[in-house]
């Protein structure tokens, strides 16, 4: 996982830290990833497992008094955690873009649209008269599939549905082309339907552009079509990352198997139970000792409250990682067992 | 939106005239002193007395009265005249607004400029001196009552009485149109004693909006599309920020232009505040009528001013 000539985005063992009154959260405990052009990650986890975090800090958007970081975030070999705040907003919205989770919220209610994707324009081409930027933002969001881009560019945000908000708020993060795109919870605020639309365009946008993309989602199904990796986090850490088949034909952690059981499939037998995983994300404070998932896992062995497990690749399969101290072989007896009582119904 | 504001204005009408209604019954109901009385002086005859009522028509039929005070206000735009002076009291407003106008735009020219870069500099660095001044200052502009501010002011900086006279002192005001440079140095104390309170409070609450505002999703936003923090803060945020204090800001100018009755008293501004305080003090009761509904008039129409431009500033306004 070292960062490759063929590497847009490369993490290497980010931490992020956030002093509170109650002490130290670590939200982010040593996570490494790396993204080639027109490939996807896709980053899985509950709500406070660090994902949204450890993105928002590549972006430079946690930078402040109360955090620590720690770790390389590299954008085409350039550290962006050691990056000045002059050549931070340089790089931001123009080879490193943004998409946010609630359109409403995340575009501003008073702006046009077409202004605010203007202003994404202008603020990295320094030249760019309005009518160039205008003319821009009027191709992005056509781009973006905007039916009647001309009369949507004079739009606010709220006379826009959620699925053209979130169109607009993708025309924005491309404005500039950027090299890695970060999409957080793209489709969360949307329909099922709307859903699936934005990750075709999504989709089609990052192999018609070349872009490295992010996808970080809490939703495995969204990241079952668009990603072609998948990482899953928790408690801020990667506690399984593999190829998106591999992962779905061979989880190997506890915690994805929780994730994969809990998640409505189409293909699953008729009348199988969903299983919610069993008590809430632990205390970013003071997490459990050892294994982080062993207070909700239900293979914990004695051993696995004391001993940290690090991220390790598979003796077969070295594309595939695993943090988790149950031997491979009872692992794959565990979940051969779990799928077959599923389709035994 | 034309519509709309015909509708509003109409029913600013009619709100004008329960107004008058309203005054009308309270200075006829609970009279502060009998008109008759304070002109006739302290040993009239009974005689006297009841001919200044009929000179004054306060023997007619209390109806009978309001109703030809409205119908010379409908007909003949006529607001009556003034029991002490005999002055129609139209032509002493009219006289009178100019030193009010010029009180009040100035003070909102200080407290714009003031409170809007306190208001931001404070919330954008919370905690620092900035902020601890601004906070502390505000609370003390909140705190210090107008008159006693104003006689402080003079009794430092006023040029007859002043420890440090810099500028004209109490009742050196004169109009734009006779001297301009005498007009503006005259109204630098009043200026900044009547925007100190307003500056305090505004600055207060827009630290208070713009911190709020400051972590809303659609300021990382304009972070994250590579923004300056100038840009981000100054546009994006205060945009946001400032659009519910120009609804408060429209209430306080219609109020103010009503008159700033202390500031007025105690640099002795002729202004509408002034004549107010006289009238009542004389029992002058046309004169009352006539600066009450003058500062109603200034505050519905601010009113109407300051919902036409939430429109403007808020589209979601717009389109509900």
């Amino acid at each position: 996982m070292s960062a490759g000539a063929d590497v847009a985005l490369c993490v290497e063992d980010l931490r992020v830290g956030f002093d509170t009154r109650d002490g130290l959260v670590q939200a982010v405990d040593g996570i490494s990833y790396a993204v080639a052009p027109g490939r996807t990650l896709g980053i899985v986890g509950e709500s406070g497992s660090g994902k949204t975090v450890a993105a928002m800090t590549a972006m430079g958007l946690t930078r402040g008094l109360r955090t620590r970081v720690s770790g390389r975030v590299l954008l085409d070999g350039e550290d962006l955690l050691a990056a000045s705040p002059a050549r931070l907003q340089e790089l931001r919205g123009d080879a490193i873009a943004m998409v946010f989770q609630d359109p409403l919220s995340a575009l501003h209610p008073l702006l046009r649209v077409g202004d605010q994707i203007e202003e994404a324009v202008r603020a990295h081409r320094g030249g760019a008269s309005r009518a160039v930027a205008r003319a821009r933002a009027l191709e992005l969001l056509e781009l973006v599939a905007i039916p009647n881009a001309a009369q949507r560019i004079g739009a606010y945000p709220h006379e826009l549905s959620g699925g053209m908000r979130q169109r607009a708020m993708i025309a924005m993060a491309l404005a500039n082309e950027p090299r890695v795109l970060i999409a957080d919870e793209p489709t969360t605020a949307l329909d099922v339907t709307v859903q699936a639309q934005i990750l075709a365009l999504l989709r089609r946008l990052r192999d018609e552009l070349g872009m490295a993309m992010v996808l970080i989602t809490h939703d495995l199904g969204v990241v079952a079509e668009t990603a072609d990796e998948i990482a899953v986090m928790y408690a801020g850490r990667i506690v399984e990352q593999a190829p998106a088949a591999e992962l779905f034909a061979h989880p190997q952690h506890p915690y994805t198997w929780g994730l994969l059981r809990s998640v409505p499939r189409l293909d699953a037998p008729v009348g199988a139970e969903l299983v919610p995983i069993p008590g809430r994300p632990p205390s970013l404070i003071d997490p459990p000792s050892g294994c982080r998932f062993h207070p909700r896992c239900p293979y914990v062995r004695e051993r696995h409250r004391t001993v940290d497990p690090a991220l390790e690749p598979l003796a077969a399969r070295p594309e595939h990682g695993v943090a988790c101290l149950l031997p491979e072989a009872e692992r794959q007896a565990i979940w051969s067992g779990l799928t077959k009582g599923a389709s035994a119904r | 939106m034309a519509a709309y504001v015909l509708r509003r204005v109409l029913w600013g009408l009619v709100l004008l005239v329960l107004v008058s209604l309203l005054t009308f019954v309270v200075f006829y109901v609970l009279p502060s002193a009998d008109p008759a009385q304070l002109r006739a002086g302290r040993n009239a005859s009974p005689a006297t007395l009841a001919q200044i009522r009929e000179n004054l028509g306060l023997d007619r039929p209390m109806t009978a009265q309001y109703w030809t005070f409205l119908s010379q206000l409908a007909f003949h735009a006529n607001l009556g005249y003034s029991y002490f002076s005999q002055a129609s009291v139209g032509s002493l407003l009219v006289d009178r607004l100019p030193a009010t106008i010029s009180l009040t735009l100035g003070a909102i020219v200080i407290w714009v400029l003031v409170a809007v870069p306190l208001g931001v500099v404070a919330a954008t660095r919370r905690g620092t001196w900035v902020d601890k001044l601004t906070t502390g200052g505000a609370l003390l502009g909140i705190s210090a009552p107008v008159y006693w501010l104003g006689l402080v002011a003079l009794y430092l900086f006023a040029d007859d009485i002043g420890i440090w006279p810099l500028f004209p002192g109490a009742g050196s005001y004169v109009p734009f149109t006779d001297d301009p440079w005498q007009w503006f140095t005259s109204l630098i104390l009043p200026w900044i004693v009547l925007a100190s309170t307003f500056t305090a409070v505004y600055a207060r609450l827009l630290r208070g909006n713009m911190i709020e505002v400051l972590s809303e999703d659609y300021v990382r936003t304009a972070r994250a599309k590579g923004l300056s923090e100038r840009r981000v803060v100054w546009r994006h945020g205060l945009r946001a920020a400032v659009t519910p204090l120009v609804t408060l800001a429209g209430l306080d100018i219609g109020l103010l232009l009503g008159g700033a009755v202390l500031t007025e008293a105690v640099f002795g501004i002729p202004g509408i505040g002034q004549l107010n305080y006289q009238a009542i003090v004389h029992a002058d009761y046309p004169l009352i009528q006539g600066t009450v509904l003058l500062a109603a008039c200034f505050v519905i129409v601010a009113n109407i001013f300051v919902d036409v431009a939430y429109a403007y500033l808020d589209p979601r306004v717009r389109t509900s």
